[in-house]
Order: structure tokens, then sequence, then C-alpha cells
């Protein structure tokens, strides 16, 4: 049996869900603990689970306590994730998945990559480049369908969120916000600082899984021309 | 057979038990906002529990339905009628005749559930038929019903065939039946009653002792913008003892957050996967029901329960059920 180092905690929140904390920060670390243990519930569920939200540095697992055949549910699933996280093997090295998304930037697509420039002392072009040469880890999965919260964007391109909110910000686009990127899976309101838009779909209906990233990829973004936007647009 | 929508009312939308799994891509649960009433409206007619049913709200919906359709309807009370003979709730109907099913006043809750023997044929999007607006999949087509829909009804189960035939016995010459039996006193839901039970949350021990009297003592109002994704109160403002740096982590139906402008939020079926505001209490599985019956500018009360105690209350209720399931199967036989 491995011994892992770390503390982990385990309380009992709901009738029906119970978390394990892994930590209580956002860390490239911690949040890697969070995914070894889901990957290991995705391939061994066990009897009873319905399912597990993944979040920065904690995990709830939601379970059927009437079949847990006990009196308290809750001891019976606490002990099978006490067991899991005794025998789990928390060092191993992550398999790096890079997910790449083309993005054209600025334009209509992309109205306050100026301001990002203006407010960073950079051109236009110093944004793109910084913002496409990162690597961004994907954290969690959240809020909306297929929406990335992701990490490891270059303070350099940081801009404060917009003043007053737009009402529709377009599936796809891609903003700044803080020390934050994102990407828009679906059509919502925000004051998000737009530097440009994918034509690539984060979630589809008709795609197994649907979600275009899961939590522990790296997603890349690479610069596409407005005609090649519309060629990968109309491909679909 | 089909369902002909000739209006469809305020907001009706098909929901199950939701759409469970998905979290992890940040898809909703959605479903049913009393998946209490919606489980016993299925029970009711021999579905499957977890059989995809109309949930409607307020303002009901006007129905074509075809002679031989077996329904049950549940939680509030908005008035069911057919040819203006009310619908009697909480029972199997079976119909002798086309008839339209129409609604009028809401005198009790907030959201009634029509179940349909064989329920609705509608496609399963990730494993569920239950409606998520906001994404607009789900359901009937990703959004609410509208006039001239038209809604097939599935296979009818052995269970639902043993009823109709119990019901074919008393069969007279009216647009419809009802079955004698009912379910009991106690499986009928009382809207009366306000104060709803909760267990400590998360961060409780971060608000502040004097918010946290106040929480326990006072009123608090539904306010208008409460909808199936939360339930906002307003009252007494709900403060922290410190500011708190909060990194976003689980939710789930039933938790009250704490905004920053200290009006609590209850998350209900719509609510988002995950959240970052702090949760004072957690809204005990049972009295779910209650919360989603309830209209803008009710009032509510908060008590507190221990975890345990709401964990047996969960258990007692799905004893009821169970008992439920049991009698109509004797009934049936």
């Amino acid at each position: 049996m491995k011994k892992n180092k770390f503390k982990t905690e385990i309380s009992q929140i709901s009738e029906t869900s119970a978390l394990i904390e892994f930590g209580s920060e956002i860390s490239e670390d911690i949040n890697k603990k969070v995914r070894t243990f889901c990957t290991y519930l995705d391939e061994h569920p066990f009897n009873g689970m319905i399912e597990y939200i993944p979040a920065f540095a904690s995990v709830s697992v939601v379970y059927n306590p009437l079949k847990m055949n006990s009196q308290s549910p809750y001891e019976v699933v606490k002990s099978v994730l006490e067991d899991i996280l005794s025998k789990l093997d928390f060092s191993s090295a992550d398999e790096e998945h890079i997910v790449e998304i083309p993005v054209c930037y600025g334009g209509e697509f992309g109205p306050d990559i100026e301001h990002v420039a203006e407010i960073n002392n950079l051109t236009v072009d110093e944004v793109i480049k910084i913002h496409s040469e990162g690597k961004y880890l994907v954290y969690m999965i959240g809020f909306a369908p297929g929406f990335p919260y992701i990490g490891g964007m270059s303070g350099k391109i940081a801009a404060p969120r917009r003043e007053s909110p737009r009402t529709v910000i377009p599936a796809g686009s891609v903003g700044i916000a803080g020390m934050q990127t994102g990407v828009y899976p679906i059509e919502t309101p925000g004051g998000w600082q737009l530097i440009g838009r994918t034509p690539v779909e984060l979630f589809n209906l008709d795609r197994t899984p649907q979600s275009l990233l899961k939590s522990g990829d790296i997603a890349k973004f690479y610069p596409i021309s407005y005609e090649e936007y519309l060629n990968l647009k109309e491909e679909k | 057979m089909s369902i002909s929508v000739l209006s469809p009312g305020l907001l009706t939308t098909i929901q199950d038990l939701g759409r469970n799994g998905y979290q992890k891509y940040g898809v909703i649960v959605s479903g049913a906002m009393d998946s209490y009433a919606m489980r016993l409206s299925n029970i009711l007619v021999g579905n499957r529990e977890n059989e995809g049913v109309l949930e409607i709200t307020l303002l009901g919906p006007s129905l074509k339905l075809e002679k031989g359709t077996l329904f049950s309807i549940t939680g509030a009370n908005i008035s069911p009628t057919i040819n203006g003979r009310e619908i009697p709730r909480g029972r199997p109907v079976y119909l002798n005749k086309d008839c339209i099913l129409k609604f009028g006043a809401c005198k009790a809750g907030c959201r009634c559930y029509l179940s349909v023997a064989g329920g609705f044929d509608v496609p399963l999007v990730m494993e569920s038929k239950s409606t998520y607006l906001r994404a607009e999949f789900g359901g009937f087509k990703g959004r609410a019903l509208q006039k001239d829909d038209i809604l097939s009804i599935g296979v009818k189960s052995s269970k639902s065939t043993k009823i109709i035939k119990k019901l074919e016995d008393i069969k007279g010459k009216s647009d419809f039946v009802a079955s004698s039996w009912y379910m009991k006193n106690f499986m009928m839901q009382n809207f009366e009653s306000m104060v709803i039970r909760v267990f400590e949350d998360r961060q409780f021990h971060n608000v502040s002792e004097e918010s946290i009297n106040k929480f326990f003592s006072s009123k608090f109002n539904i306010d208008a913008r409460s909808d199936r994704m939360g339930y906002r109160l307003s009252g007494e403002k709900i403060e922290l003892k410190e500011k708190l740096e909060m990194i976003s982590e689980e939710v789930s139906i039933g938790t009250i957050q704490i905004p920053p402008d200290g009006n609590p939020i209850i998350l209900l079926a719509d609510r988002q996967t995950t959240g970052g505001y702090p949760k004072i209490a957690h809204v005990a599985s049972v009295d779910i029901q209650k919360i989603v019956q309830l209209k803008p500018n009710d009032k509510i009360t908060f008590k507190k329960i221990t975890l345990e105690e709401a964990e047996r209350l969960y258990f007692e209720r799905e004893k009821d059920i169970l008992e439920l399931k049991k009698s109509i199967k004797l009934i049936t036989i």
C-alpha cells in the first residue's frame, strides 16, 4: 500500500454527497491530485455512486444513500473514499493532453484587443504573440456547459473587466478578465475584455464527450486569419 | 397517442429527475423542481419514477388529450378541469373520450406535475428528458411548450395497463374516471408550512453571530427574480465575520449562498455546477418541495436541524414512497 504524505479531508455535505478536499488554494499541484482522484472514479465508480463534481481543490461525490444498505450511508461512502485515497498513486506524472484552439484575434471578434495592448504598453501583435505562446492548464469545467476555468496567463497582458458588462458575448469569444483568460462556450452576458473568437465549438451535443476540454488538459491558442476562421466555421 | 398543445401556459417544460453524471462537463442537472411531486405523479400512473413529466408553472396550459390516456396531476393546485369538472389530484385519471384539460386559478403552490402513462416520447439528451432552457437542449426541442406542439406518448408499462384495467371496471358514461383510491393524507403536500428546515453548510461558522441569529429568527421574502435556477430572498442582510477569499467549489440543490449584498440565494434545479459564494446553510432534502412551491412575496423562516436529522427525514420520505408503490401494486393485482 502506498502512503500518501499529504492530508485530505472528507466530510459529509448533504444527505447525498461527500466532499473530499485536497487543499484550499488554486495550485497546479493540488489540482493534479483532484484529477488523479477523478480519473480513478471514472474508471472505478463505486456501487451507488451517481456522479462527481471536480473543482479547483476539491471533489464532491454524489451518491444514492438507499444503495448503501446501511443506516449510515455516509460512513460506508467515507470508508470507500478513504480506501481509494490510501491506495491511489498521486505521484505519477500526468500524460500531457494538449488541445489546440484556433483564434481569430482582433477585428470585430476582438473589439477590446487594442485596449488590452494600450494599458499594457504593447502592440496588438505583441498581445497576440504573448496570448498564443502560453500553455494554459484547464483546472475545471463549470459555470456553463464546457466552460473551462484555465490558469497560466502571462501578467503582461492582464486587463481588468469592463466597467459595464456587455449584454451579449457571442459563443466562441476569447477574453481576458484580470489575470485570467477564457473562452465562452455559449452566448451569455459578461464583462470580459474580448480579444478574439474561435470557430471551434467548446460544447457540442453530437460529440462524445460533448465538452472539447476536460480538467487537466493543456489549452494552447494559435492565431488564424479571418478567412481561416470562416473556412473552419464552414467545415462544420 | 399524443397530446396537442392548445395554449402553452406560462412555463411548461418536460422534466425528469435531471441530467446526472455530466456536471464534470459543466452541464447543469436541471430536472423537476419538485422531484417529490414529480415522482409521485409517475408512480400513480405506473411509469418508472424517472419518466419525463410536464412541469406546469402558475398559469397552466390547455391540452387536448386522447381517449385512452391515463394521467395524474400532483404538486400545486392550479385548478385542473375537464368540461368544467374538477380533476382530482393525486390519483390516476383515465379518459373515456378525447378531452380538453384546462387549468385555472393557482390556489396553492406554484408548480404542478402532469404525468402520462407511457411517458413522453422525446429523445434522451445525455440520458435525460429534462429541458435545459438556457442551453436549448433536452425535453421538447430544448424549449418550453408552445401553441400547436404535439407531444408523442410512449408505450405503456404493464403496471399502467393494470391500473387502466381497474379503472375500466368502474367506467361510466362520463368523460373521465378517477380511481377511488388516492395518496394518503400525509402524502398530499401541505403548502401552508413556511418553516424550512436547514442544516449548517460549509461557511456557517464564517457568518457573524448576529447574522446567524437574524437568519433563524426573522422572516425572509421570496424575491420576484426567483426562478428555476434559484430563489432569491430579501429581508435581513447576512454578514460574514470577515471578508472570505473563496475559490469555486461544489454547490447542490438546497445550497444557501450569501453573495456580497447579503441577500441569501437558495440554489435549485437549474443551478450552476460550482460556485464561489460562502454557503451558510443547506435546505434538508425533504423540504426542497416546500421552497419550490412558493411564489414571489411568500414568506419563509428557517429552522436549524442536524444533518443526521435531515438524513433520517430523507429515509422516512423514501419509505413512504415505497409504501405507496406497494399499495398500488396490491390494488391493481
